[in-house]
């Protein structure tokens, strides 16, 4: 099973500079938790210390949002592509 | 420094103004490493409020695709403000997650629609937000990026 993922410039401090790495699960939860063995300290700056999505990041498996998927329950499979982008907002 | 071109920057200031009073917003995408805002693309402002803006999370998906398959990068991050001085919000400092981009902020609180002064202003500043520490810089408007080059040959016919 692989899964690639897709790292904005801002977290790609936590992988070497590489913009995209690769990770398996079969839910993005456990995706999260592959990849921050491999790179740690970046499920931190997606998952909050309750357990959910960060607000200030979008993650989106193939095309969709996973906020209207299962936020971290949406499910995997073999060849899905995740891209992380952090939110273009602000006041 | 910003070093933008007369286009973009009026592009820029246009779409506040076409927006106001709500906040407008967008980028100006860049080849990657040159530093230099080449491609205007003003985005919708998914909240539609004249004091939060939000890329729509699928035009944000879009936006970043073509940008990738351009080899390009935002330099310039722009986003209005309708009553108060173009300054990064705390708001915007929290959300700030492009560390090499320019962040651009006008404000139309003083344009002539809003006073009805013949002596209209947007304010245009620029900032750099890295780890949630704002460093103000010049902005320099050049009339053609041609001219900011070193000399090259240069034919006319």
């Amino acid at each position: 099973m692989a899964i690639e993922v897709r790292i904005p410039t801002i977290l790609r401090t936590h992988t070497g500079g590489n913009k995209v790495v690769t990770g398996s699960g079969e839910t993005l939860s456990a995706l999260v938790d592959d990849i921050d063995g491999q790179h740690p300290g970046i499920k931190g700056r997606l998952v909050t210390d309750e357990g959910k999505l960060h607000r200030f990041v979008n993650v989106y498996v193939n095309d969709e949002d996973v906020r209207f998927t299962g936020a971290l329950d949406t499910a995997l499979k073999d060849g899905d592509s995740v891209t992380i982008l952090p939110a273009v907002a602000g006041g | 420094m910003l070093r933008i071109d007369r286009a973009s920057y009026d592009a820029i200031v246009a779409h506040a103004r076409r927006d106001h009073p709500d906040e407008a917003c967008g980028v100006v995408a860049g080849p990657e490493g040159s530093d230099r805002p080449e491609r205007f693309i003003p985005m919708l402002n998914a909240a539609r409020s004249p004091t939060f803006y939000e890329f729509d999370s699928g035009d944000l998906l879009r936006l970043y695709r073509e940008m990738d398959d351009r080899d390009e990068v935002p330099v310039v991050v722009y986003h209005s403000h309708t009553a108060t001085e173009a300054h990064p919000s705390r708001t915007d400092i929290s959300y700030a997650s492009e560390p090499f981009a320019h962040y651009v902020l006008v404000s139309t609180r003083e344009h002539g629609d809003q006073t009805g002064l013949v002596g209209d202003v947007v304010e245009f500043r620029s900032f750099r937000i890295v780890d949630g520490v704002v460093t103000e810089e010049d902005v320099d408007v050049v009339e053609s990026y041609l001219f900011g080059h070193s000399p090259t040959t240069v034919v006319y016919d």
